[in-house]
């Protein structure tokens, strides 16, 4: 196990190595530069910003001395907000998307697999429809109209939660449900489809015959069966909805993660877009290092090569 | 011989999108205690639908259990609700399947699937549960039973994966075992083994099984009496001696003819019944084997033959054995085989109906 790890670790960084290098180069193959906007900047002072922040210098070194510098854990300052590091920006805006993701993650997931369950268990009988319209809406309507309903809806005319800002608790509660939405009927509609799937297994008909009744033969023999893909699913999931969502942190206000990722790209804000892709990555590939240890505990056919059996 | 099983006039059907697909068409036998019946037929008919019809596994809808009745122990399997029928599951009947290589959770550990039974009808605690399920894999033949409760089924063989679904089928004692083609997925020495190890532990445990199967090799091997069906009903039942040594049904006659033996040298082909089974969405009018039947007369494709008594236990349903058919003579496999047998009535007996 430990050694499966090791190896994993090391293919990480080998791959963010790669992902480092190409970022790295496209970013500056596009054209323009972080200075050069409507407002003519005069040259000298052009000179002098390009001397200050190093790009000036030629390519290759650049290059190095970021690599260097990325690899203890320092971003570099933002091009755009002056006097702010991107790691600022990152520990500043990081732990309230994280915050964010995982409230919408624990309700994608849990309202997502119940969903996925009953419609199993009710094939072709209404809850099952209920489900699955409610999952094709889900997954059809942007977020960002799903935001402005729930807003509408919940917060104005009901008034049950606050409209936006990032203060309590309370204030969560609607972009996270708006967050949830599209994952949530994902997770329903590919539970439903493994679970149906399991179920028709002879290993269910053989837990019947045990004289098992219906809530312990899903509970015990279905559900774990069927939650294999759903976890494949969970690894990407996870890393795109903990770094944040620009659309929903734009609507409801929230100071997160999401909005560096567009902005910075438009404003070639370098140092931020390469700290933030950087760290999308190590989420990502941490993430999928997880759901593949997460096999092998729910599936014991599944042994991580370099374990104990794997050799 | 007291009855443990008496199934009367049972009908099941499937309703599908061609219709409605007729599985078992009245089929009617018993079973004593601590005996073995093997029902035997080609794949379709019907023998698996009425195993499970008895277990109440069909799946409702689009499974039905048109008529009849399933007598278990006193009582009719038929009207019980499904509650009711998760007390009898497992603890009164238990099951083995075909395939051992799906019918057994794969995420979950052999002794733990052992266990559920024993927890679920014995009401034992864990541990005491799980000594049980050690004992149980040590009397199906698996060494080494204290590692091997603590494996997953991928870590098993074939014929081990067969063992242990016996010890969970077993683990309560149940008074009627249904096997289900249990040695079909399996190579013949291992087939031998599992099966030397049912006749074993039914010797020790005094259970009754029904062990469907289409291999006749199997049948004479355990089977104390045999029942052959053939487009979901019984057309002939009796001893394993009386279907082996003087069969009457020309199904049972194909079926025999159609069976390798050790003196049938290599010039000697190997008969085969021509043609298939009939769709059992329309059953065919009169003998559903007619079309198939190199025996049939006319009658056989206007009227459905009655049950004939040959013996006190034989029975066979086809127009043969009617006073006014003529002698004809059962191919030459079988002819070979014939032997006079004492119990024969002097003349085949219709029965009637009500019986």
């Amino acid at each position: 196990m430990l050694r499966y790890i090791s190896k994993r670790l090391l293919y990480i960084l080998m791959t963010l190595f790669l992902i480092v290098t190409v970022t790295f180069f496209l970013m500056r193959a596009a054209p323009g530069g972080p200075f050069s906007s409507e407002k003519q900047v005069p040259p000298e002072i052009e000179k002098n910003l390009n001397e200050f922040y190093g790009l000036d210098r030629p390519w290759y070194n650049q290059y190095f001395d970021y690599l260097v510098s990325i690899a203890k854990w320092d971003f570099g300052p933002s091009f755009k907000y002056k006097g702010q590091t991107v790691n600022d920006l990152i520990n500043e805006g990081f732990p309230v998307s994280f915050f964010l993701g995982m409230e919408s993650l624990l309700l994608a997931i849990s309202i997502g697999v119940l969903l996925g369950i009953i419609a199993a268990l009710n094939h072709n009988k209404w809850q099952d429809y209920t489900a699955m319209v409610l999952a094709v809406l889900g997954i059809s309507v942007p977020s960002f109209i799903m935001a402005s309903i729930l807003q509408y809806f919940l917060a104005i005319k009901l008034g049950l939660f606050p409209v936006a800002r990032w203060e309590s608790l309370q204030h969560t509660v609607l972009p996270a449900l708006a967050l949830a939405a599209t994952p949530m009927a994902f997770i329903a509609r590919l539970t439903r489809s493994s679970m149906l799937e399991v179920l028709s297994n002879d290993y269910i008909r053989t837990a019947k015959a045990k004289g098992l009744s219906r809530g312990q033969i899903t509970v015990k023999h279905a559900v774990r069966n069927a939650l294999l893909p759903v976890v494949t699913y969970l690894g990407p999931l996870s890393a795109q909805i903990l770094t944040g969502s620009f659309v929903i942190e734009k609507i409801f206000g929230i100071p997160g993660l999401g909005s560096h990722f567009v902005t910075s790209i438009s404003n070639r804000d370098y140092t931020t877009i390469m700290g933030v892709t950087v760290f999308y990555s190590i989420l990502l590939l941490v993430a999928v290092l997880l759901v593949d240890i997460a096999y092998g505990f729910i599936d014991p056919r599944i042994k991580l090569a370099g374990g104990k059996k794997g050799e | 011989m007291e009855k443990l099983l008496e199934v009367k006039n049972l009908e099941v059907s499937f309703q599908t999108y061609g219709g409605e697909v007729q599985a078992v068409r009245g089929v009617s036998f018993h079973l004593n205690k601590g005996e073995t019946l093997a029902i035997v037929g080609e794949s379709g008919s019907g023998k698996s639908v009425t195993s499970q019809t008895i277990m109440r596994l069909i799946p409702t809808p689009p499974g039905k259990i048109k008529s009849g009745q399933i007598i278990f122990n006193g009582e009719d399997l038929v009207k019980k609700t499904d509650k009711e029928m998760e007390q009898i599951r497992g603890k009164e009947i238990g099951m083995i399947f075909q395939d051992p290589m799906t019918s057994l959770n794969p995420t979950m550990k052999v002794g733990h699937q052992i266990m559920e039974v024993l927890i679920k009808h014995q009401k034992m605690s864990k541990s005491a549960a799980k000594e049980r399920a050690i004992e149980l894999l040590r009397l199906v033949g698996i060494p080494m039973p204290e590692k091997r409760v603590n494996q997953y089924p991928h870590e098993f063989s074939g014929g081990m994966r067969q063992r242990a679904m016996i010890a969970v089928a077993l683990a309560s004692n149940p008074k009627l075992l249904i096997a289900d083609e249990p040695t079909t997925a399996l190579d013949v020495t291992i087939q031998a083994q599992i099966l030397e190890l049912m006749k074993d532990l039914q010797k020790k445990t005094g259970t009754s099984i029904i062990f469907i199967t289409h291999d006749l090799g199997v049948v004479a091997n355990v089977a104390d009496r045999v029942a052959v069906m053939y487009a979901g009903k019984i057309v002939e039942m009796g001893t394993v001696d009386e279907i082996f040594y003087d069969p009457r049904h020309p199904y049972t006659w194909g079926l025999l003819a159609s069976m390798p033996s050790l003196d049938s040298d290599d010039q000697t082909e190997l008969a085969a019944i021509p043609g298939s089974p009939p769709d059992l969405t329309n059953p065919p009018k009169g003998d559903a084997f007619a079309p198939r039947n190199p025996y049939a007369m006319k009658i056989d494709f206007e009227m459905e033959p009655p049950m004939f008594k040959v013996s006190d236990t034989h029975y066979a349903a086809t127009w043969l054995l009617h006073p006014d058919a003529p002698k004809v003579e059962p191919p030459e496999a079988v002819k070979k085989r014939l032997r006079k047998l004492s119990s024969n009535y002097e003349k085949p007996v219709v029965v009637k109906e009500s019986e």
